[in-house]
């Protein structure tokens, strides 16, 4: 889960620079092809590995940011929305750590 | 006729297109480079092959921002006709201009060999000079081709009739066979809703000239050609 941190939260102030780190699991759509995910499902399966099922292959970005907790989370949400995912065959997940 | 061929930092089929439209079919033709701020006068914008930026993030995302984007998304706003080649294509889905996306092909493998496309849609200015039933033989090279778009779109696309080409086999059928990266329905090339923007996966610039083995791709560039001179007449009268 993504942690939240409240601006009226002890210790984190309203308007004062944090430094972040924000970190995006970038992973594709259930219903869009993923042949990375299937070959590497086959190769473990194939290495004797037992029990494995579905395999997606996906991106993992780490952005180190500082500001506001609350305009940063914003902003990096929208920035995944618009440029670092595609919504047409990706979901994302954004989790913001001090 | 004037047109732009935008150029990105790795874009590497910007020479081929000019060449096929200044030299083979003797119309205007400039470069535009991705950071400059206007078109200039231009009748149809190319959007290019390549590697824009790497295809880091993702193949167009990058490139979409550009700059000079900013001025195509204007253009086609205003009934523009634009074009995307390849990498182009990859653009225009990603900045929106086009539905749907294109991801790694089914094999995983970078494709390059001629296929066969067939039209399915005669009406568009990309398209009303390919004769009923002819099969276009140009080359696709891509590692990331394989179309898609989740179904209800699928669906207000075929209504559209925005689906221009399938690839297909040499008997003009679309089988699974006859499909080089694992496209949605065999997908080629597509149009928007409002048939001024189009884009492709293969390389019509590539095969414009009986030297390169076909001169099928010469087809897309003169249905372009003619849509704009009858619009241009339709214009003066």
């Amino acid at each position: 889960m993504p942690k939240i941190i409240a601006t009226d939260s002890p210790g984190v102030r309203s308007g004062f620079a944090t430094d972040m780190k924000a970190k995006i699991i970038i992973t594709p759509k259930k219903a869009v092809l993923d042949p990375q995910g299937k070959t590497v499902q086959n190769a473990l399966a194939q290495m004797g590995y037992p029990g494995i099922g579905a395999v997606h292959v996906g991106k993992y970005l780490e952005i180190e940011v500082t500001g506001d907790p609350e305009t940063v989370r914003k902003q990096i949400d929208e920035a995944c929305h618009k440029f670092l995912s595609n919504p047409v065959i990706e979901d994302y997940k954004l989790e913001i750590i001090d | 006729m004037n047109f732009a061929v935008l150029q990105f930092p790795a874009s590497n089929c910007d020479q081929d297109a000019l060449h096929v439209l200044r030299d083979v079919l003797g119309h205007s033709a400039r470069f535009v480079w991705h950071k400059e701020t206007s078109l200039g006068p231009v009748d149809a914008v190319i959007v290019p092959g390549g590697f824009s930026y790497g295809d880091y993030l993702r193949t167009g995302a990058i490139a979409r921002f550009s700059r000079v984007m900013q001025e195509v998304q204007e253009f086609a706003a205003n009934g523009g006709l634009v074009l995307g080649i390849c990498n182009g294509f990859q653009i225009l889905c990603e900045a929106g201009l086009l539905p749907g996306a294109l991801i790694r092909n089914r094999s995983l493998q970078f494709r390059c060999e001629h296929v066969f496309l067939k039209t399915f849609t005669a009406g568009s200015p990309f398209t009303g000079r390919i004769p009923e039933g002819k099969l276009l033989r140009v080359p696709i090279a891509h590692g990331e081709g394989c179309y898609f778009a989740d179904d209800e779109m699928l669906k207000l696309m075929k209504l559209g009739n925005q689906i221009l080409w399938r690839y297909v086999d040499a008997a003009g059928e679309a089988t699974d066979a006859a499909n080089p990266n694992g496209s949605l329905d065999n997908i080629a090339g597509i149009c928007n809703a409002r048939r001024n923007v189009a884009g492709l996966m293969p390389h019509p610039e590539r095969a414009s000239e009986n030297l390169l083995g076909s001169a099928d791709g010469r087809l897309i560039f003169e249905s372009l050609i003619h849509a704009l001179e009858t619009k241009t007449v339709a214009k003066a009268a």
